[in-house]
């Protein structure tokens, strides 16, 4: 069964193919949406398939499936003397990929079955569900790639599909400009990313990573030589993977185009902005792991960069008032807690999140788009309230999804959060008290802020237009089941993962182990730091304490609707002014980098027009009609000078030799005989 | 017909053929080219014809040469021929000009 991974990307792309070139544009609705959730459903049927299979032995060896020879550019330089770099396309199934193939193929799949539902009736349906496969497949490249290259491969299909979608209603201008926005912002990741890439390859002359691993543990004293910028080689490709990671999971400082990427359908945002795409970081992060830990000052600007990036982003979710915003800044946040435990050593923490976070996340954007769908394309705040009773099976599923992303105890989020916070409280990186601060101040205001929007959604009385009001309609079928089945994985995803405190097995920590193990430091394995079971029991009480009290807190406030929480705002000016400007973030990076960028693109148009195109365009232009000026000049003086000479000499010539023809008979006679005489005096003469 | 005989006074020897051949061809070539009547020049062509007889034969007699003689009958015979033409000649240039003097015909002039 494992040997058929291969097909489990191949189908959606099929799909993809089947929906962009073959089907006509007549195409029913109903065709369209048959075959892109067939081939997903296939896909993922296929995924559990490929899992089940691999998990059948106890302790499962790492299964590669090499496909082709991608590239062979060659003899490379390398530091170990020349190596014959290849660089193939191929799929590995180790934990890691399992964990990723599940999360894609199954919260894709359940996606696009809501899709269906949430797109109906629009214009560009096949167009949409060609893009949503097409992505699927650049994902599942991503995370089932058993090189860098390859997943490269994936990494920049899964960015198109993603500018693809944010644009879909391209339309908008808006929409467009956000499309371009994320696409832009990813490239500046991307370049750090290739970067660290280009160094990988020539200091190992490969990039599988297989290969590359193995090379690690055999040289790791090496690698921690200074080696660029004060940095060790592994810390200089540490910095570029991580640099890389920003920009494709929207973390400080390349977090701007996530906000903006809410211009996408809403399945989009869900699957893509939420799920899968941006946790790609993490997952890159996670993979290098054995580079990371050889960078310690790296790793600890992950994790500082991470948990900055998930308490301001937090800060920055209280005060949206779009719906959909909210849980994009939700977004970022949670993806900062994924790299606060990537920085601390927590990998499989960090992958956890990841999955948990990739369930409820999903479910609470479906559960936003059921809302949007049902108030016909309105996301304001203010506009909403009182759907609970309206939307019940919505509002169930959105209060499940909130629960479980606030860390409420049999919930998916509970375990995956208390597992970030104990890696980080039992960590050794310095400050790490200050980090799990951060981390329980983050966990409150995500209470805080997922209980007010669901307060003014859901409680309170509805304050739109009372003619949507009439309207509302929970959602059909195709949108429901998801929520369902996703509010299923919000509820028990965390059972994975129960530690040992509770008295569970932390399965999925152990079945990460392989692929997350700690580097042997000088030949003695590296025993994991952790904390005593009564120490963590207490943190998991005091997280619970903080994010109930918040949760509280926020259904005081704006459980009759916004007034409330309008006033506390208007006590704290500057506060809510810096959160709700996002700090000027974006009018900082658009008055420096976007503003230079334009400025940079203007002087070079001005060059162009002036030096390029007036002066040296134009002036050999203007050379050139000078020099055909000067060559007609010559032309008509000198070259037809000469002919019109020769014809006036010759005319004079002529003129002066017609008077002998007088045609009097005599004078030929006399000119006969005079010649004839002269002849003969010649003969005389010279004989 | 002797070489010897030039040397007696009276007796006339080539050279006195050849001034009179001279002196004829000069005046017809005279009458040629100075001439406007057809008619004259016609005539005056004759004279020089019988100059360069005249020279012919005088040679001819000079050499004891039989030859020169038979190629003078030849050129008399032959200058009627020419006479006959030029009169043609005359003829028909009468009757387009109603005259026969030559300066009335000079299309040619350039």
């Amino acid at each position: 069964m494992r040997d058929l991974l291969w097909l489990v990307p191949l189908l959606p792309l099929l799909g993809a193919l089947a929906n962009g070139l073959l089907v006509g544009r007549r195409a029913s609705e109903k065709t369209v949406a048959w075959i892109a959730c067939g081939s997903s459903g296939a896909a993922a049927l296929l995924g559990v398939g490929v899992i089940v299979d691999y998990l059948r032995v106890q302790s499962p060896r790492p299964f590669a499936l090499p496909l082709w020879e991608w590239m062979s550019p060659g003899v490379l330089p390398t530091v170990a003397g020349p190596a014959n770099l290849t660089i193939g396309f191929g799929f590995l199934l180790d934990p890691l990929s399992v964990v990723m193939l599940f999360v894609v193929t199954f919260v894709g799949f359940w996606i696009h079955l809501y899709s269906v539902g949430y797109m109906a009736g629009e214009p560009g349906f096949r167009r949409y569900f060609t893009y949503l496969n097409l992505f699927l497949v650049a994902m599942l490249v991503l995370v089932l790639g058993d090189g860098y290259a390859s997943m490269f491969l994936g990494w920049e299909g899964v960015g198109l599909c993603s500018y693809l979608l944010i644009g879909f209603y391209f339309d908008r201008e808006s929409a467009a400009d956000a499309g371009r926005k994320a696409f832009i912002v990813n490239r500046i990741g991307d370049f750090a990313l290739l970067a660290g890439l280009f160094a990988l390859a020539g200091r190992f002359g490969t990039l599988q990573f297989a290969e590359i691993g193995s090379q690690i543990a055999a040289s790791a004293d090496a690698l921690r030589a200074p080696y660029v910028l004060g940095l060790s080689f592994a810390g200089f490709v540490a910095l570029c993977l991580f640099l890389g990671a920003t920009g494709k999971s929207a973390q400080i400082p390349l977090y701007i185009w996530l906000p903006d990427a809410m211009a996408g359908p809403t399945p989009v945002s869900a699957l893509i902005h939420a799920a899968t795409m941006v946790t790609a970081g993490v997952y890159l992060v996670v993979r290098s792991n054995a580079i990371f830990q050889l960078a310690p000052g790296i790793s600890a600007l992950v994790a500082w960069v991470g948990a900055a990036t998930a308490l301001v982003a937090a800060g920055f979710a209280l005060v949206q008032t779009d719906l959909k915003k909210v849980l994009a800044y939700s977004t970022i946040s949670q993806l900062g807690y994924m790299f606060l435990a990537a920085g601390l050593g927590a990998y499989a923490a960090a992958i956890f999140h990841l999955a948990t976070h990739a369930f409820f996340k999903a479910l609470l954007f479906l559960a936003a788009g059921a809302v949007i769908h049902a108030l016909g394309g309105e996301q304001d705040l203010r506009r909403m309230g009182g759907l609970w009773t309206r939307l019940p099976r919505t509002a169930r599923a959105f209060g499940i999804g909130a629960l479980a992303i606030a860390g409420i105890l049999p919930f998916a989020g509970f375990w995956s959060k208390d597992a970030i916070l104990s890696a980080a409280a039992a960590s050794g990186t310095s400050g790490h008290w200050i980090l799990y601060a951060i981390g329980l101040l983050t966990a409150g205001l995500t209470a805080f802020y997922m209980f007010r929007v669901f307060a003014l959604a859901f409680l309170g009385s509805f304050r739109g237009d009372p003619k949507a009001g009439h309207h509302l309609h929970d959602a059909p079928w195709t949108m429901a089941l998801p929520l369902f089945v996703l509010a299923v994985g919000a509820v028990a995803a965390g059972w994975l993962g129960i530690p040992e405190a509770l008295g569970g097995e932390n399965r999925f920590g152990r079945f990460l182990e392989p692929v997350v193990a700690k580097l042997a430091v000088n030949g003695v394995p590296a025993e994991p730091a952790a904390l005593s079971h009564a120490a963590e029991i207490g943190g998991m009480l005091l997280a619970l304490g903080i994010a109930v009290a918040a949760i509280l807190l926020a259904l005081r406030i704006y459980r009759a609707g916004p007034e409330r929480g309008a006033a506390l705002s208007r006590k704290f000016p500057r506060l809510h002014a810096l959160l709700e400007h996002k700090a000027w973030v974006d009018e900082v990076y658009d008055a420096t980098i976007v503003r230079g960028t334009w400025g940079l693109a203007r002087l070079a148009a001005k060059f162009d027009a002036r030096a390029i195109d007036r002066g040296l365009v134009e002036g050999a232009g203007r050379l050139t009609v000078f020099g055909s000026w000067m060559s007609g000049l010559f032309d008509r003086h000198v070259v037809d000078g000469l002919v019109n000479l020769s014809a006036w000499l010759l005319d004079r010539f002529s003129r002066s030799l017609r008077r002998v023809q007088t045609g009097a008979v005599s004078n030929y006679a006399f000119a006969i005989a005079l010649s004839a005489f002269v002849l003969v005096c010649l003969y005389a003469v010279w004989r | 017909m002797s070489p010897e005989a030039a040397s007696s006074l009276w007796n006339v020897g080539t050279e006195h053929y050849l001034a009179l051949s001279l002196l004829l061809f000069g005046i017809g070539l005279f009458g040629v080219i100075n001439r406007r009547n057809l008619i004259t020049i016609l005539m005056s062509i004759e004279l020089m014809l019988n100059a360069v007889n005249l020279n012919l034969v005088a040679f001819s007699y000079q050499r004891g040469d039989l030859l020169g003689q038979v190629f003078t009958v030849f050129t008399i015979t032959v200058a009627a021929g020419e006479a006959a033409v030029g009169l043609g000649i005359l003829l028909a240039m009468f009757r387009l000009r109603q005259t026969t003097r030559v300066d009335a015909a000079n299309e040619l002039a350039g």
